[in-house]
């Protein structure tokens, strides 16, 4: 099993900046927009896997929850630009795929904790699920520059849900797809291909970005295999910044102590066996500050 | 000439009036990134209780048109952990900070105010009436004047002398000037105006509450009209508290309505969530509003709005 650096404490240097963004492009990608931001101290800063925020609807907006995206690449051209992948579902989502080259854009960044990276070469898995694999390929850049073999799953819906299995089949050592419906790939979820793949690329480290069941399970069958999983968690965020407090997830920490932490600045990306996927959506009785909890409790689990 | 914002809580002069609402600023390292902390008139820290608290499951929050419907439910790391470490490191970047505190009885309160009396840099304390009462299944302190006037008078009691009690309202009450009389009278030295509106969302597509806790607090510039409201009424009914003025402030023109109704000081709040950098913003924004109208000190325009004659009337006759 490969050591991975913990990722570093946030520091000054890696400090998010809130800047006004222009647009460079908006272009469609299948079923998806992906947006391109000139961006230079954003891009100067990230690490694969954070995220930014963006204000959405304009100064006079009603809508005041910022909307987060995982970072898909940082290019060096105009200083610097970011670009990132939406599904315009909703009306903050459709009000961004309305924008033009030249456009200003609220955008906060790079948040939350990146990706850690193996210290030695390894053999990656890197799965996505929809517009969930964007933050993988450049994740598998920084993978390559150490060494790192890449093999892909990708899934969705439908063909025109997976994204980027284009660059996964030229990157890749492999690249495997699967759609629900069967029109690309594999017909089923990529959890059918998971042990298939783990067993022939012997995998080392799984890279997941996926909806939270997904991940759930693939972390579930990664146990199974004593392999580790870095999963990337898609959990609703308004803020992004740690203000809100609506993020959060029970994760075990290190001491063994559960805590509900957010997932903007604890994650996105956690160790996918330290977080709690069975009690998801409710507050552990064992958490610290669960009802019924008591400091002597706390004590005792510690000492 | 530069605008002279500068306001007084208690014993302590604050650098400018605008402040950070309670819960909004995190512990406030968060909003570090974005600001600096020394600039804001003073944090409202998040409301500290007395033990560790994991607040409510998920999901907490969800939008609303202009607004924001939270049941975050007081997620906190507890007294201890937040004199040992949070209180410590906003004192060491030159932060003013306004200590929110909760509790279940009015025995929790009071603890808790005595606490922060032995800690030194307590600018002031809040105190947020809007818990449930464990001892009276579960109703808020701020719904009922006697009720919510028995925790101001134990605070007030236990807290030091020097430092400045304030009591944060609910808005949804049958008579906000008789619960902000009683707080008053139970020695109360100002009153934070206002805290969430209670409501509620459904998903349509689950067909159940968008939020796990069922209801939420409404907070965001829905609720402004409401603010300002509730700001007049005990204004009118007690013109020399001083209020801290919170409720959907998005721009600086919007903590001049507030000012205008009578709040002496202002918080932000959700828009911190849109906007990191909102306080300076708001700060910097009320600065040009109050240069444009020839004001020289931002308390001057506290409360003019219960003036008699519109801005300018004398001017025309």
């Amino acid at each position: 099993m490969p050591r991975c650096s913990p990722a570093r404490r946030v520091g000054e240097a890696m400090a998010p900046v809130q800047i006004r963004g222009t647009v460079l492009t908006l272009r469609r990608v299948d079923a998806y927009h992906a947006l391109t931001l000139v961006a230079p101290a954003i891009a100067t800063k990230f690490r694969p896997g954070q995220f930014i925020t963006v204000a959405v609807g304009g100064p006079e907006t009603s809508m005041l929850g910022r909307r987060a995206f995982a970072v898909h690449d940082v290019r060096p051209d105009h200083g610097g630009t970011v670009e990132f992948v939406f599904d315009a579902s909703g009306p903050g989502t459709r009000w961004l795929a309305t924008l033009r080259a030249r456009d200003v854009l609220d955008t906060v960044g790079p948040l939350g904790r990146p990706f850690p990276l193996p210290k030695d070469p390894s053999s990656c898995l890197l799965l996505g699920v929809g517009y969930g694999s964007a933050p993988l390929f450049a994740l598998a850049a920084r993978l390559k520059e150490r060494g790192c073999s890449i093999d892909y799953l990708l899934g969705a819906q439908s063909a025109d849900r997976v994204f980027g299995a284009l660059t996964a089949r030229r990157n890749g050592r492999s690249a495997a797809v699967a759609t629900s419906d069967g029109s690309f790939g594999a017909r089923g979820p990529v959890t059918l291909l998971l042990e298939q793949i783990i067993r022939e690329a012997r995998t080392d480290v799984i890279y997941a970005s996926a909806p939270v069941p997904v991940l759930r399970e693939v972390t579930a069958i990664a146990n199974r295999y004593t392999i580790p999983v870095q999963a990337s968690v898609d959990v609703p965020m308004a803020c992004g910044t740690g203000v809100c407090m609506g993020c959060v997830l029970p994760v075990t920490g290190t001491d063994g102590i559960t805590r509900m932490v957010r997932s903007c600045v604890d994650g996105p990306v956690f160790r996918g066996d330290l977080i709690r996927w069975d009690d998801m959506g409710t507050i552990p009785f064992d958490a610290l500050g669960a009802p019924g909890w008591s400091p002597g409790q706390q004590v005792h689990r510690a000492g | 000439m530069p605008v002279d914002m500068r306001t007084r809580i208690g014993q302590v002069e604050l650098p400018n009036l605008v402040l950070t609402a309670s819960g909004c600023a995190g512990a406030g390292r968060e909003l570090a990134q974005f600001v600096d902390v020394a600039r804001v008139g003073a944090l409202i820290s998040k409301s500290i209780m007395a033990e560790p608290h994991t607040g409510n499951p998920s999901p907490r929050l969800t939008e609303t048109p202009s607004g924001m419907l939270n049941s975050v439910g007081m997620q906190g790391p507890g007294i201890d952990a937040f004199l040992q470490r949070d209180l410590p490191w906003l004192l060491s970047r030159g932060a003013r900070v306004v200590v929110s505190i909760a509790g279940r009885t009015v025995r929790e309160y009071a603890e808790l105010a005595a606490r922060l009396s032995d800690t030194a840099g307590v600018t002031a304390i809040e105190v947020n009436l809007s818990c449930p009462n464990a001892e009276d299944a579960g109703r808020l302190f701020a719904f009922d004047p006697q009720r919510a006037g028995s925790v101001v008078t134990a605070v007030r009691a236990s807290a030091r002398y020097d430092i400045p009690v304030f009591a944060k309202l609910a808005p949804d009450v049958t008579d906000l000037v008789a619960v902000a009389g009683a707080c008053v009278a139970a020695g109360a030295d100002g009153l934070s105006l206002i805290n969430t509106l209670a409501g509620m969302a459904i998903d349509a597509s689950t067909m159940r509450p968008a939020l796990a806790g069922t209801y939420g607090g409404l907070s965001g510039p829905a609720i402004r009209p409401v603010a300002v409201r509730c700001i007049w009424q005990v204004r009118e009914a007690f013109p020399s508290v001083p209020i801290i003025g919170m409720g959907g402030v998005r721009t600086g023109r919007d903590a001049l309505e507030l000012l205008l109704a009578g709040a002496t000081m202002i918080a932000v709040g959700t828009e911190i969530m849109h906007d990191p950098a909102a306080c300076t913003r708001v700060l910097r924004e009320l600065e040009t509003e109050l240069a444009v109208l020839s004001v020289d000190r931002a308390a001057d325009v506290v409360g003019q709005a219960h003036g008699r004659f519109p801005r300018g009337f004398a001017g025309r006759t």
